[in-house]
């Protein structure tokens, strides 16, 4: 394949014939997820199917592609074989031979492989119900494109979008074109995208940058990794059409030091783009110009806010300033700027290929588009799922998710990370978009979508989140840095079991008061987890006040730990691991726990083969 | 060793760090420090002293922008960076079982580093591995579904 200079729009129609071309003259891909999946030994799976498919003879017609993530991470690692479109995971190395055997030679699917629910065997991605369910729009490449290959992505369609934008439309179409399509920011606030790039288009200034908020910092969310990950065209053909939309010269792609693969993909597509004329300057013959630096974050959440990202670029403490001056009018180096986040600008392709009138059909009347929740916790099927807005948390949990890891009953679901709350059972039913999930106590935030059952304490949850808030806090405005330190440590004394009766009045207090005088959405919206569990599960933080009982138990100190002598095989397993030397008994006969000696770690909990230990 | 702390710091690798990345202006101040510390696994201040004199950028900037992120370190750090996750998702699956038994078994605290230098220990919000959880990362490795005996499996086998 050439390396030659991509022009002109001409110029990347022949380099996507000649990819086509290229792919064509395999009959069938392997696509094996090789980012999240990597984890679970994803590599050594790709080796095993291209010595196998050597030994097969097949390396001339089947070929073996490393891609991103195929969504349904419950079954990582995960194996995707075009054209039959079978579905394969947990896949071991083992099971490459059967695979290449079955499905590469004679056509029919590998059925132990498959997803089994209800009896039934579901062998193509699409009749699984966990894909059934969803609509895949953003993440429609992401598993079946190379991350690693432009020509990849061109072969499958990737800026065709921006060249039509850049040689046939102006900037002002384009922004007409965004705003009129409904996008709202995926990061959190939900603000509409296409008046954020008019404002920045309006500024005045010669030089204006576009940075992509890559600092995926809400624990629970990584949709953004995926993408950077698996499509990573996909992105830098949005951030050139809207950098030519706002009239940028210069952009980022401000990216977490803890998302290693996300950096090499981005950095390996940047130079890639570049190479072939599709960054620098007149991209193909339009005479706009334009390139993207990465920039790694240093690990602070606070710079995924706008104003400390723009000082953390500067080469500052990531600290937020106050607002106005945006940075649409002031931003980096006090020149004009938008940032945008990774799944906003995945979007832009989409609607620029499909159009408005598409995009403004899928959705609610506020909330256009699809939106992608990166569902974990304990739900069944974790992973990265797509539903157009105002899908509803029981399809997005029971439907896609299949329910509740070992039928245990549902308790809330946490949305929006550190800045969202706990929506719990009675909003099931509620079609979620930017506006209802408010009403109910959270924010979409980023998309995060941790599930909760019966044995999640809300309380040690509303601790979790002021502890986080607590650490992250810049310190900069003392509601946010002293006021998250006292919620924390009203939270922590009532996990204790040395609640007082008054503090759930001064919890209530101080949340306001952190909540109006805080600078920044970290302060302003810290709070919310205390004050979403309060509303919705107050009888939880009075148990513990009360009769200092933990009803989910877990809570250190508010339960205690119990072998069950009838279960208890005597192996000793549990007294090996226990560190305080808690436990005790004779061989072949039930153990006993000190409850004097025990410090609740939880150790021979996990590590009993019986589960002859249960919390009393 | 150069590396260790008490001996003196070589800063030849500061000189190669500048020549590979040009003019500095301050705005580039975190990307040049986060290439020093690649090389040399923390912060030294003798290092660090040296970029104020080539670059004019004050040390007392450098310490600011230092310790305001918790990616730097100005400590010698252990051979290997463990990141135990506690995000959500991984402590309503119980990281907090596995963390504990982490520092436990090398004998250290949170952000803490073991008195050999083979591990340094740090809590971080969220891997983004979240279908994985509990889950640790040992330098650019992921370790997912994890158990008390398990973490400690996987890091006898670090060296």
């Amino acid at each position: 394949m050439s390396n030659a200079r991509i022009a002109s729009t001409r110029d990347l129609d022949d380099c996507r014939e000649a990819a086509i071309a290229v792919r064509a003259r395999y009959r069938a891909r392997v696509l094996v997820c090789a980012t999240g999946c990597r984890a679970l030994g994803a590599a050594q799976l790709s080796i095993a199917f291209r010595d196998r498919i050597a030994a097969a003879g097949l390396v001339d017609e089947v070929a073996v592609v490393e891609t991103g993530c195929h969504g349904q991470c419950a079954r990582a690692p995960l194996v995707l074989i075009e054209p039959n479109d079978f579905l394969y995971g947990p896949v071991k190395p083992e099971d490459v031979e059967e695979i290449v055997r079955t499905t590469l030679l004679e056509g029919r699917p590998v059925e132990r492989l498959c997803e089994q629910a209800g009896g039934r065997t579901f062998a193509t991605l699409a009749s699984v119900p966990f894909y059934a369910a969803q609509r895949r729009e953003v993440f429609s490449l992401c598993g079946r494109v190379d991350p690693r290959s432009l020509e990849d992505a061109v072969a499958h369609g990737s800026y065709t979008a921006a060249a039509a934008a850049l040689t046939g439309l102006t900037p002002e179409q384009v922004i007409d074109e965004i705003t009129e399509a409904g996008l709202r920011g995926r990061g959190g606030a939900g603000f509409p995208a296409g008046k954020k790039w008019k404002l920045c288009r309006q500024a005045v200034g010669a030089e204006k940058y576009l940075i992509c908020n890559a600092d995926e910092g809400d624990p629970g969310a990584f949709m953004d990794r995926a993408l950077l990950e698996g499509v990573p065209h996909q992105i830098l053909e949005g951030m050139l059409i809207a950098a030519y939309a706002i009239g940028a010269t210069r952009g980022f792609v401000y990216v977490r030091a803890e998302y290693p693969i996300a950096v090499e993909h981005v950095r390996l597509a940047i130079g890639q783009a570049r190479e072939r004329g599709l960054l620098g300057p007149n991209i193909l013959g339009s005479g706009f110009s334009f390139d993207i630096d990465v920039r790694m974050g240093a690990g602070a959440f606070v710079c995924g806010e706008e104003s400390a990202l723009i000082a953390s670029l500067e080469g500052q403490r990531g600290m937020p300033r106050s607002r106005p001056p945006f940075p649409a009018e002031k931003g980096y180096l006090g020149k004009p700027t938008t940032i945008n986040n990774v799944e906003t600008l995945a979007n832009v392709p989409l609607i620029m290929r499909k159009g408005r009138a598409w995009y403004a059909s899928i959705g609610t009347a506020g909330s256009k588009g699809t939106k992608v929740f990166a569902l974990a916790g304990k739900v069944r099927n974790t992973g990265l799922v797509e539903v157009p807005m105002g899908a509803t948390l029981r399809q997005i949990i029971y439907d896609i998710g299949g329910g509740i890891q070992n039928d245990v009953p549902f308790k809330a679901a946490q949305m929006g990370g550190p800045s969202g709350g706990c929506v719990p059972a009675q909003f099931l039913d509620l079609p979620v978009d930017y506006d209802s999930v408010k009403q109910a106590g959270a924010i979409m935030g980023s998309g995060g979508l941790i599930v909760m059952d019966e044995n999640t304490c809300m309380v040690d949850m509303a601790r979790f989140f002021m502890n986080f808030v607590q650490d992250e806090s810049c310190g900069k405005c003392p509601p946010c840095r002293v006021g998250t330190r006292h919620l924390r440590d009203i939270l922590a004394r009532i996990c204790s079991g040395q609640g007082r009766e008054s503090d759930l009045d001064e919890l209530e207090r101080l949340s306001a008061d952190v909540r109006t005088g805080s600078l920044c959405g970290l302060g302003q919206t810290a709070p919310n987890p205390v004050l979403s569990t309060l509303r919705h599960f107050r009888h939880e933080y009075e148990v513990h006040i009360r009769e200092h009982r933990c009803p989910a138990k877990v809570c250190r100190g508010l339960f205690r730990y119990e072998i069950v002598p009838e279960t208890c095989t005597g192996c000793g397993i549990c007294a090996k691991n226990c560190q305080v030397k808690a436990i005790a008994g004779e061989r072949r006969k039930p153990h006993l726990i000190d409850p004097d000696i025990c410090v609740y770690c939880g150790v021979c909990f996990a590590a009993c083969p019986y589960s002859a230990i249960r919390k009393v | 060793m150069a590396l260790s702390s008490g001996n003196a710091v070589d800063t030849a690798p500061v000189e190669e760090v500048l020549r590979r990345t040009g003019p500095v202006t301050p705005a580039d101040l975190i990307p040049l420090l986060q290439e020093i510390q690649s090389v040399y696994g923390y912060l030294p201040p003798e290092a660090l002293a040296e970029v104020s004199e080539r670059t004019g950028i004050p040390t007392s900037r450098m310490y600011g922008v230092i310790t305001f992120y918790a990616q730097f370190s100005i400590k010698p750090r252990g051979r290997h960076t463990v990141r135990c996750c506690c995000g959500t998702a991984c402590h309503v699956r119980g990281c907090k079982e596995v963390s504990d038994a982490i520092l436990r078994n090398l004998g250290v605290e949170e952000g803490g580093t073991t008195t050999d230098l083979r591990f340094t220990v740090e809590g971080v919000a969220c891997l983004g591995t979240c279908f994985l959880a509990p889950v640790m990362m040992v330098d650019d490795q992921y370790f997912g579904l994890l158990t008390p005996a398990k973490a400690r499996d996987i890091l006898r086998s670090f060296t």
